[in-house]
């Protein structure tokens, strides 16, 4: 698996992160080098092994079905750069 | 897959037939009292950012906790459905950018649905029944609210949605009309309505689908198809196949092809236009979410839900008809609705169930269709209509005055038999008194009563006369035999 310079931009745009056009380079040769490192995993059979996901055996927490929070629109909006009456205010976007 | 066209619902094109082929995403708000990963109300309507806690604003350290309800809720949704339940299932990432989802992803179910296929029959106004596959039914959150009308360079973001629970249910692509589209929306909602696990109110968006239109020869391999989102209403979405099946005819008609894409139905237009092209193809780059364990219960915990569920449409139509010796068509009617079923059985219970449900059918919802009002707020009762239908079958009032009656306990309510007296509506069958009545009615009339011998019609003429001189009360059954004995015919 090898990334190269269209694959970088297209990350970076899905990702909502600017990448100028000198650091593609720089950037696809780290990302391969990442890519390479964890490649050394395809090495170990896991045929017979069974997805681990989680640390301890455990179950999923379930929640109970009652309401125990909200009622803070002060503070949930509180750090955002642009707010008015408790609505997040956002440059428009429309599809 | 179901590959067999049906012939009826063919479509003409300029070079021959073709068939429409539909297959649906709805996307079902879960009735609960808090959000799916979050405790946060679920409730609709509240001041912007009212029902938000910091884990659906995804402030950083947060953490999702399921909530058991909507399990249960997806559950019984599923059993519902007649779909299998998967003991075993997974929640993934869905990435993509957008301000009303402040996560970057959704947390939905990709590869492992909580519930797996499923089937729903339907029946068509036409009496034909369809059988629907479900292919899946997952978990899935609600993004937030963006308003673009508050400012000229600027949107407003609500996040009270964000974090909701739905249900996608997916159907296989097994419908071939708008009809069809719509009969199976109507019903899938009626069972989540039965169950309590969707209100399915589509005016406040608990219930909206996704329909994915294609059209092709038959016989022929599927075609391209297009997916026209987030439709709200039962009627846009036939309205929305019905213009899209036609758009692509035309299209392929002309030499042209289809384009894989996603489009709006603009109910103003009634047509279906292209949403502004990505600048790529969606790219949601899933991924088991690894903040959730996968949601795992025992087939004791699904057997224990399945015992309580309640009579389904399917069942209760099943039993109307084989208890109550409905039709077909009029059980499909009374069962659409659980409100209204459980008003038709209070009415027919312990009587004439067919009268029953002409008079549930034809009169009570004539008039509530007719004043845009639902069963439940219904100004008579299931005990006054059943009271009215009793004053009938005894005797005590006409066909004729019922309806009378039905009119005045609408507007003024009461006890029907109290109402009937007060009003003077009792019917006339004593046999002596409508007697005397038909003989002076004859008496005074000798040249009809004789003309009547040979042209029979003129009987009707007597039993108006009667009727009139009986201000109405006459039983009119009895009228007509006694004048045709009177008559001597």
């Amino acid at each position: 698996m090898s990334v190269d310079a269209a694959t970088v931009r297209r990350i970076a745009r899905l990702a909502r992160i600017a990448v100028a056009d000198d650091e593609i380079e720089h950037l696809a040769g780290e990302l391969n080098n990442i890519l390479a490192f964890v490649e050394q995993l395809s090495e170990v059979d896991v045929a017979s092994v069974e997805a681990m996901t989680s640390v301890t055996p455990m179950a999923i927490r379930m929640r109970a079905d009652v309401v125990t929070d909200g009622g803070i629109p002060g503070a949930v909006t509180q750090n955002a750069p642009v707010r008015e009456d408790h609505y997040f205010v956002v440059p428009k976007v429309v599809e | 897959m179901n590959v067999h066209a049906r012939p009826s619902k063919l479509l003409k094109g300029a070079t021959g037939d073709w068939e429409v082929v539909v297959g649906m995403e709805i996307h079902a708000q879960v009735v609960s009292q808090a959000k799916l990963f979050s405790g946060a109300s679920a409730a609709f309507g509240a001041p912007p950012n009212a029902h938000v806690s910091l884990v659906d604003a995804a402030m950083p350290g947060m953490l999702p906790v399921i909530n058991e309800e909507c399990v249960r809720q997806a559950i019984r949704s599923g059993l519902g459905l007649k779909a299998r339940i998967n003991l075993r299932s997974v929640f993934d990432r869905k990435n993509y950018f957008y301000p009303d989802l402040p996560q970057g992803y959704q947390i939905s179910q990709y590869k492992s649905p909580i519930v797996g296929e499923g089937e729903v029959v339907v029946q068509l106004e036409s009496g034909e029944v369809v059988r629907v596959g479900i292919e899946r039914l997952h978990l899935e959150q609600d993004a937030g609210k963006s308003v673009h009308d508050q400012h000229p360079s600027m949107s407003y973001v609500d996040l009270n949605r964000s974090g909701v629970a739905l249900m996608e249910i997916v159907s296989k692509p097994d419908l071939r009309s708008s009809d069809e589209a719509k009969a199976f929306v109507a019903k899938v909602r009626s069972i989540l309505r039965y169950l309590g696990t969707c209100d399915g109110n589509m005016e406040e968006g608990s219930l909206r689908a996704d329909v994915n239109v294609s059209v092709r020869r038959p016989g022929e391999d599927l075609g391209t198809r297009c997916e026209i989102k987030n439709v709200n209403s039962i009627r846009f979405i036939g309205q929305a196949i019905d213009y899209e099946a036609r758009r692509q005819i035309e299209v392929i008609e002309d030499g042209g092809t289809i384009d894989q894409e996603t489009r709006l139905f603009d109910p103003g237009r009634g047509e279906t236009r292209s949403m502004r092209s990505k600048e790529e193809a969606h790219d949601y780059r899933y991924f088991p979410d690894p903040d959730l364990l996968p949601l795992e219960f025992t087939q004791a915990y699904v057997d224990e839900l399945a015992a309580q569920l309640p009579e389904l449409p399917d069942e209760k139509k099943a039993r109307f008809v084989s208890v109550f010796g409905l039709s077909d068509y009029d059980a499909d009617v009374l069962v659409a609705e659980r409100g209204i079923a459980d008003y038709y059985e209070a009415v027919a219970t312990g009587r004439d169930p067919k009268l029953a449900a002409n008079w549930v059918i034809n009169d009570l919802f004539g008039r509530l269709n007719k004043e845009g009002k639902d069963v439940a707020s219904a100004p008579i009762g299931p005990s006054q209509l059943g009271t009215i239908i009793d004053l009938i079958t005894e005797g005590t009032i006409s066909g004729k005055m019922a309806k009378d009656l039905f009119e005045i306990v609408w507007a003024e309510g009461g006890d029907p038999r109290t109402v009937a007296e007060d009003h003077g509506m009792k019917q006339v069958t004593d046999v002596g008194a409508i007697e005397r009545v038909v003989a002076e009615i004859v008496a005074a009339n000798p040249d009809k009563a004789e003309q009547a011998k040979s042209n029979p019609k003129l009987v009707g003429w007597f039993v108006g006369q009667v009727m009139k001189a009986s201000g109405g009360k006459a039983n009119p059954q009895a009228v007509n035999e006694l004048l045709k004995s009177k008559l001597g015919m």
